[in-house]
């Protein structure tokens, strides 16, 4: 039997937010993903923190970005955190196309775990969760 | 030029209680652990624990992440009359080693005489397997718990994939290091996980997070462990010899601080243990390198990452690890560079880095289960983990 990496359920998935880190979900449950990048020195950061770490400006703008990126690292995980029963699942961590620097820890979905690989392309899925929110995950691209 | 303060403080006294599987040491309590650890350390040194008057702990004086420890407390349940220096290393395990460097600042300040480092864990309630679930996402962490990553072994295993796609390194690598810790445990009454393992039944273990099975992953233990440090001059008048402070250090770069938060490391950082940093400080105060380390006392909460903390400590090359490992290097007996000798955090017990600090003195004082000949210098390491990370070079007199 084919096996298909999921998305966690969101049923079981809560996030929480500060000033600093609302304009990502509110950005995220209208289906866009945004990322802060420095007002004055143009670096991204990421998670959002109200200092950039390089150049300590507080100044911020949210900038949408295409949510197409490459997978940098991942694990393979056959059991689920909340049941402790099988259900395959694949934590990334992806590097961003269009903000460099930066990278956004998730899942991908869509895909038999034993065909991802590090380098492969994907672009960004959503995931809805408690609460209302949706979480940004991602599915591999025939690119 | 070394440390200025290298050979003034000594390790005098160890104490442990037995080492229980999970949830096994209830029903004692946490401070019915530490009282016994700390009374068994003052009877090694050959004290009185009246005389302790310095607290030094890490992982911000937490006992296993759930329990706090407080020296008040600690003071009124064994009648200790005064303290005079009562600290903490912040975060987590990364400053286990890391904390008798703390204990001996207090030392040379001359704040206070006998310091006791403590770490004392029970994990009937949470199991740190799963600490992370566990918790209630803050901000921070509402960007990285819903990925699934649900313990510190998840967050490894993407940096072990990192190495293995940078490097080469295999599965094998990871196994050697499982099996070769298992065998020093064998004969070791204190280790929870005794019989034999061999390369073929740990290539059968379940995954966990692939590319980590469960064989990738230390125990999870109950348990308690002190230790007591002096000044060298008073050390010789006590009961064993001396295991002199060569150097400590503990702290860490940024690169390697966003490793458990958001990923973010430049790859030389990323597929690796974050020691580097240290083991460099650690080298130039003690004025040794790693040829002059007869065995090393290497944090092992995940196989992969004592791969690459003997990268870090120079044992070998960047991205080496793992040709090195499986060459046989890090046996006991025939290796280059015995590691775990006690079985460590795989196969003898976790108590969050202490062991390794045990089996450094007792290999110094030469009374160590699985002796290595001759042992002057002992490398034990913290972390790895969120900063500080930390190392410690104790050698014989």
């Amino acid at each position: 039997m084919t096996v298909i990496a999921q998305a966690l359920p969101g049923d079981n998935i809560s996030i929480t937010m500060d000033n600093c880190t609302a304009p990502f979900w509110e950005a995220a449950r209208e289906h866009r993903l945004e990322v802060p990048k420095c007002g004055a020195c143009g670096t991204f950061r990421m998670p959002p923190r109200p200092y950039c770490p390089q150049c300590q400006s507080q100044e911020v703008e949210w900038t949408e970005i295409s949510g197409k990126g490459t997978v940098y690292s991942f694990a393979l995980c056959n059991r689920s955190p909340f049941t402790g029963e099988e259900f395959h699942y694949v934590p990334v961590v992806m590097d961003l196309d269009d903000a460099p620097g930066i990278r956004l820890v998730s899942n991908l979905v869509e895909v038999e775990p034993s065909a991802v690989s590090i380098g492969m392309r994907a672009e960004v899925a959503w995931n809805p969760i408690r609460d209302g929110w949706v979480l940004p995950i991602f599915r591999p691209t025939a690119e | 030029m070394t440390w200025e303060h290298a050979d003034k403080t000594a390790i005098v006294g160890v104490g442990a209680t037995e080492y229980y599987y999970r949830g096994q040491s209830e029903p004692r309590t946490i401070y019915d652990l530490i009282g016994e650890a700390v009374l068994k350390a003052c009877d090694d040194a050959g004290i009185s624990v009246r005389e302790i008057d310095g607290f030094a702990y890490y992982s911000g004086a937490s006992a296993g992440y759930t329990d706090k420890m407080d020296t008040a407390d600690i003071m009124e349940m064994l009648g200790i009359p005064e303290v005079r220096f009562t600290a903490a290393l912040t975060s987590g395990g990364g400053g286990s080693a890391g904390s008798i460097g703390l204990a001996s600042a207090a030392i040379v300040a001359g704040s206070a005489r006998y310091v006791v480092t403590i770490m004392a864990l029970q994990q009937a309630k949470q199991r740190l397997g799963t600490v992370f679930a566990a918790a209630a996402p803050d901000p921070i962490n509402s960007f990285l718990q819903p990925s699934g990553l649900v313990g510190p072994g998840h967050l490894m295993s993407v940096l072990a994939r990192r190495h293995m796609h940078l490097y080469g390194t295999r599965r094998e690598a990871f196994g050697e290091i499982a099996v070769s810790t298992r065998a020093n445990a064998v004969n070791r009454p204190t280790a929870i996980r005794r019989e034999p393992l061999t390369m073929e039944q740990y290539l059968e273990a379940p995954m966990i997070a692939d590319p980590l099975c469960r064989l990738d992953f230390c125990l999870e233990t109950d348990g308690a462990v002190a230790v007591i440090t002096t000044s060298t001059e008073r050390a010789r008048d006590l009961r064993h010899k001396p295991v002199l402070v060569r150097a400590a250090a503990h702290g860490g770069r940024r690169e390697w601080g966003r490793a458990f938060a958001w990923m973010g490391m430049p790859d030389e950082y990323f597929a690796s243990a974050g020691n580097r940093p240290i083991a460099d400080r650690l080298y130039a105060d003690a004025g040794l390198g790693p040829a002059d380390i007869d065995v090393a006392l290497i944090y092992d909460h995940f196989t992969p990452m004592v791969l690459m903390q003997l990268e870090d400590y120079g044992f070998c090359a960047r991205g080496e690890g793992g040709p090195f490992v499986e060459s046989g290097a890090i046996r006991y007996g025939s290796g280059s560079i015995p590691v775990n000798t006690h079985g460590g955090q795989l196969s003898e017990a976790y108590i969050i880095g202490m062991t390794h600090i045990r089996e450094a003195v007792e290999q110094l004082r030469g009374v160590a289960v699985n002796q290595v000949d001759g042992a002057e210098v002992a490398l034990v390491t913290g972390g790895p983990a969120s900063l500080p990370v930390s190392g410690l070079i104790l050698r014989s007199e």
